[in-house]
């Protein structure tokens, strides 16, 4: 097996032989003329040929990928009557009394020259622009056949680089991807083939020798992995990859922008759990209609001290104008138990899933809460921000933590700070404490969210660290249901929204169970949106709610 | 003549694109002779390569110059391309 790293320019995974583009001669032969009027003929027509074969692609183009890839063989058409060009063929052929193809050959050199000493990139990259003018015009002279591949199999093809006109006019059906020693994430092949949604990988360099002929590669477009040869493990993750990536984008042109609604109408709202603001892009591209939890841990786990109010307000300002007003419910920092942080000094110990974490910490260390609710609520004046609290087990500690919002927007309203006083306050609901005494919660905040990796635990006294408990630790056990059930009522017994943010939402052997018992949103990872919302859709709660509910609630022993 | 002048706004500034564009439309004006002049050099409009050769960029002021037909008329229709697409 044989790795090669070059630039991924355009996405997707193929695995098929690997296949060196053939490209026509490039000698040609060179000769006096005396009937310069013929040979100067002999060139019209093939330029004029060339403006046709141009025009068959262009049409070609526009079908594929549109009006603006149909531009580029317009321009090229216009290269090739370009005036200087033809005069300084016609030149070379009424003066020099030279063949035209060997004319051709040195006119296209020398303009290329010029575009190729220009102080811009891209207008260096021109250059090839112009050869590849010129080869179909001397291809056409010198009656060679341009294009095409000799393959019976569809292949991953492989050149030095290819010019705009032979990926156009290479036959779809034989390709797989693209793979080319030179060019860049802004020439023309790395263009053409984001638009037409084939993976394609640039500058390898030497690295892609000619002996790899006809053997089997797969490359990564994302990543910009070529893979000769591979082994058993890589080909089996990377094609899995490729049928992830396949499945998504079948899902995506689907389900995008589709509704998240049961065939009876009930509707949910997906929302995505990120962990960084980078991971914005991946909510939007997935189509996930808000953030259900942002972990605003990355903060503090970047920093080696205690990040400033600051440094916080500029992160949650960024995710929540990057959601353009979508709603972003942010969870206060949720350390202790597996996720520590040396700069806490927490002390070691025994049980740290029954120990000083999240929420407990923050009341215990009233200065670490204050400021980042000071930049949280900062922040909100930027979208819209629902701010949510990890760890509950009793109303006075959500009691507590309230009255602390309450003293920073009354801080940020005396020194003239703006916020938005439209922030929503909600809690996870992680511990079976917290579920049972919901009821009473749900008066006191605007929304639960169900963490279920913790209630899970918790309920089961698993420890989710453990690997040894395997069937013991099993997040359908009734006894979680039956709270989430419990949770659901009553938020709905007080009107507010009770969603569900472990990872139990994306479950979708649950999903009918969650939409039976009404829950109001499902937060998942943002690859996880579409396949959930693909299920809501195929489900007809009113036919399956009955059932359900009562199976879960019966106290017969299921066989 | 007729001539004005134009700041290009195009962040790219007049690439392939842009030009192939432009030399097609100035093509439309049979009887003119239109120019474009950034410092020191002047180019027909006709010829795209001079054009992409003088690697005009945003932010970069040109001259163009109308000559021959109806000259108003055709610096005008000119001047509004420019604003539409340059």
């Amino acid at each position: 097996m044989i790795t090669i790293q070059g630039k991924g320019v355009s996405t997707g995974v193929a695995a098929g032989p690997l296949y060196f583009y053939q490209r026509a001669k490039s000698t040609i032969t060179r000769y006096q003329i005396t009937d310069l009027e013929a040979e100067w003929a002999r060139f019209k027509a093939a330029q004029a040929k060339a403006i046709e074969q141009l025009g068959v692609l262009a049409e070609k183009a526009r079908e594929e990928a549109g009006d603006e890839a149909a531009l580029l063989f317009e321009t090229h058409q216009m290269m090739c009557e370009d005036l200087d060009y033809e005069e300084a063929i016609e030149n070379g052929i009424k003066e020099e009394l030279r063949n035209a193809e060997a004319v051709v050959t040195d006119v296209a050199a020398q303009f290329a020259e010029m575009f190729a000493s220009m102080d811009d990139t891209y207008m260096q990259a021109r250059a090839a622009d112009v050869k590849d003018v010129s080869s179909r015009i001397i291809g056409i002279l010198s009656g060679v056949v341009q294009g095409g591949i000799d393959s019976d199999v569809p292949v991953v093809l492989a050149a030095d680089d290819l010019a705009p006109s032979e990926t156009v006019q290479l036959d779809k059906s034989k390709i797989l991807g693209f793979v080319t020693a030179g060019g860049s994430g802004s020439s023309h092949t790395a263009i053409l083939a984001r638009t037409m949604g084939i993976p394609a990988i640039v500058g390898v360099g030497d690295q892609l020798k000619p002996e790899y002929e006809g053997r089997s590669v797969i490359i990564d477009g994302g990543t910009g992995n070529v893979v000769v040869d591979p082994d058993d493990p890589t080909r089996e993750r990377l094609m899995a990859k490729r049928a992830e990536l396949i499945k998504r984008q079948e899902l995506l042109n689907q389900l995008k922008g589709l509704p998240n609604e049961s065939k009876d109408g009930q509707k949910v709202r997906i929302y995505c759990n990120i962990g960084n603001p980078e991971d914005v892009h991946s909510v939007l591209e997935n189509d996930g209609a808000g953030i259900g939890l942002f972990r605003s841990e990355f903060l503090y786990l970047n920093c080696d001290d205690y990040p400033s109010e600051d440094y916080q307000f500029e992160a949650y300002k960024k995710v929540l104008a990057d959601m353009g007003g979508k709603e972003v419910v942010i969870r206060t920092l949720d350390i202790g138990a597996d996720k520590m942080i040396g700069y806490f000094n927490l002390p070691h110990e025994e049980n740290p899933a029954l120990g000083n974490r999240a929420l407990r910490i923050c009341l215990n260390r009233p200065e670490i809460f204050k400021t980042q609710l000071r930049a949280l609520y900062r922040a909100s004046a930027y979208g819209k921000l629902s701010i949510m609290f990890p760890m509950v087990t009793s109303v006075w500690e959500v009691k507590e933590a309230k009255k602390m919002c309450e003293l920073v927007m009354k801080e940020l309203k005396a020194e003239g700070i703006p916020y938005s006083d439209e922030v929503d306050v909600g809690i996870m609901i992680e511990t079976p404490a917290a579920a049972v005494i919901s009821d009473r919660l749900a008066k006191i905040v605007d929304f639960f969210s169900i963490g279920t990796n913790d209630l899970t635990q918790y309920t089961l006294a698993c420890d989710r660290q453990n690997n040894d408990l395997g069937r013991f630790f099993n997040a359908h056990h009734p006894a979680v249901l039956r709270l989430i059930k419990m949770v659901a009522a009553n938020a709905h017994k007080e009107g507010i929204w009770c969603g569900i943010c472990g990872e139990l939402g994306a479950d979708l052997e649950l999903t009918e169970t969650f939409l039976s018992i009404g829950v109001d949103e499902l937060s998942v990872s943002p690859r996880a949106v579409l396949p959930l919302r693909q299920k809501v859709r195929e489900t007809t709660v009113s036919l399956v709610r009955d059932k359900i509910v009562a199976d879960l609630m019966s106290d017969e022993i299921p066989i | 003549m007729k001539s004005f002048d134009y700041i290009i706004t195009d962040p790219v500034g007049i690439h392939a694109r842009p030009a192939g564009i432009l030399v097609k439309e100035v093509k439309n004006y049979t009887d003119s002779v239109v120019t474009l002049t950034k410092g020191d050099k002047t180019v027909n409009l006709l010829k795209l390569m001079a054009l992409m050769q003088l690697g005009v960029k945003q932010g970069d002021t040109v001259t163009v110059s109308v000559e021959g037909g109806d000259e108003e008329a055709v610096c005008a229709a000119i001047e509004d391309f420019f604003k539409a697409n340059l």
